[in-house]
């Protein structure tokens, strides 16, 4: 039959969930969480904007790669991803790379091709005549895009940048399979330690996700809502 | 650059090839699995969320909202380690005559796309006109028949390609089983990587394989969108 549950394995192990063994050691559990979420989504904007550009360049010389090479990586699980990062990393850069570089660069390329999806409805969201207006106001096309069109944009996918920030921050316990000790990573740690906790530990786990994401999804919600109500008046 | 020689033909015959086509099956079925039951739970879950009573509502708010932003691996985790003490004995006995590994792959990935696929169907079916449902009621359909004769036949229609998508997407989150030792494709790529240290060949196999599937369902998707969806464009 049911067990009752005891949460005092979550009481006592409370700091190793949130910071791992920081700042006698290396940094985990939530805070590690949060690095590689935050590092991968400052690269992955990045990376989702330069690709979203190309996407939509005049050249089909530059257009067509670029576009096989999104839809390629958002045909293959994310696990893929992280595993080919983990057999190619080294084999171009000649040395062995960090487990969390490894992480953060498959988190980074598998957001950007996401990322430039947003960009791309971000952009063909503006009118035309925007972009008409500023070249023949005597702007270059680039320029047009860069002064006038993409800081519109920009502002419209702020909440769907939002909720890729969930998807990461979710994603990141992916790390778990290549060995960063990560939230999940930690909580499988202390599952095998202690051996008697696993619903606690999954259960406090699930929660900790939860109350991070669903706080992100109602912001995004929220400026949802503001950008909707700054464009009707 | 490391020296490194490719052999290509450990992955297209022979044992290796053999592991990597179990592999797919595993793949396979566990998609096959996971897309019936997500689609009926999240069907239930969209009428249960639509319901005149708020406590109902609200419990499938609580559901959508809870599933949708907790990762995947930490739910397949969960009902792989720990679900044994909220389940009542007879489940877990049941559970333990099974392929454990299996159901509770199967179980997370239902119940965690379920969550998405049941937004899906609710805006679906929100993009119908409500006059369609008016008329339907006075035209003597009680509310359930009126959902089954007028608004479900044509909800379905535009609710066909997110779905197709979030079923792309559990396939794809299937490769996560492998974290609890589902032999499915990706834990086999990297069986043979660790048996034969030819990673590469290995990986870009099942790569080849995720892809495929991919683009084979898309294809069927723009067909379905111009044949079914827009039949008087282009």
């Amino acid at each position: 039959m049911e067990e009752a549950l005891n949460f005092q394995v979550i009481i006592d192990n409370f700091t190793y969930f949130m910071i791992g063994r920081y700042p006698n050691g290396p940094l985990g559990g939530l805070g590690l969480t949060m690095y590689l979420a935050v590092v991968s989504c400052v690269l992955s904007f990045f990376g989702g904007l330069i690709l979203g550009l190309l996407s939509l360049s005049r050249f089909a010389v530059v257009r067509h790669p670029v576009n096989l090479f999104i839809n390629a990586v958002r045909g293959i699980p994310l696990l893929m991803v992280i595993f080919w990062m983990y057999f190619l990393l080294p084999a171009l850069v000649g040395k062995t790379v960090p487990e969390a570089t490894t992480v953060i660069m498959g988190l980074s390329i598998f957001t950007s091709a996401y990322m430039s999806q947003i960009v791309r409805a971000g952009i063909q969201g503006i009118p035309k005549g925007q972009t008409e207006a500023a070249i023949s106001t005597g702007l270059k096309p680039w320029q047009a895009m860069l002064y006038i069109v993409l800081p519109q944009g920009l502002r419209n996918m702020i909440p769907s940048f939002v909720n890729q920030f969930v998807s990461l921050i979710k994603d990141t316990s992916l790390a778990f399979i290549v060995g960063v000790s990560e939230l999940t990573h930690v909580g499988t740690q202390i599952n095998n330690r202690t051996m008697a906790f696993p619903t606690e530990i999954f259960i406090f786990i699930a929660a900790v996700y939860f109350v991070l994401c669903f706080a992100f999804t109602s912001f995004s919600r929220w400026l949802e809502g503001r950008l909707a109500w700054r464009k009707s008046i | 650059m490391l020296k490194y020689t490719f052999d290509w033909s450990i992955v297209t015959s022979g044992k290796y090839f053999e592991w990597l086509v179990s592999g797919l099956k595993v793949t396979l079925e566990l998609s096959a699995v996971g897309i019936v039951c997500a689609f009926i739970l999240g069907l239930l879950i969209a009428v249960l969320k639509m319901s005149h009573y708020r406590p109902v509502r609200w419990i499938a708010t609580a559901y959508l909202e809870f599933f949708r932003n907790t990762p995947l691996l930490v739910q397949i985790f969960f009902w792989y380690f720990g679900s044994y003490k909220v389940l009542p004995a007879a489940v877990n006995e049941w559970l333990n005559s099974t392929n454990f590994e299996f159901a509770a792959a199967a179980i997370a990935l239902t119940i965690y796309t379920s969550a998405f696929i049941a937004e899906d169907i609710r805006s679906g079916i929100l993009s119908i006109p409500k006059e369609q449902m008016e008329a339907a009621r006075s035209a003597g359909f009680s509310y359930l028949r009126s959902m089954q004769y007028i608004i479900l036949p044509q909800a379905v229609r535009i609710t066909i390609p997110p779905l197709v998508n979030q079923f792309l997407n559990l396939a794809k989150n299937s490769s996560l089983a492998m974290s609890i030792g589902v032999m499915e494709l990706t834990y086999q790529a990297r069986q043979v990587e660790s048996y034969t240290f030819k990673g590469f060949e290995a990986f870009t196999a099942a790569t080849v394989v995720y892809l495929g599937l991919s683009v084979v369902i898309t294809a069927l998707m723009d067909l379905y969108n111009k044949k079914v969806l827009n039949p008087n464009r282009a």
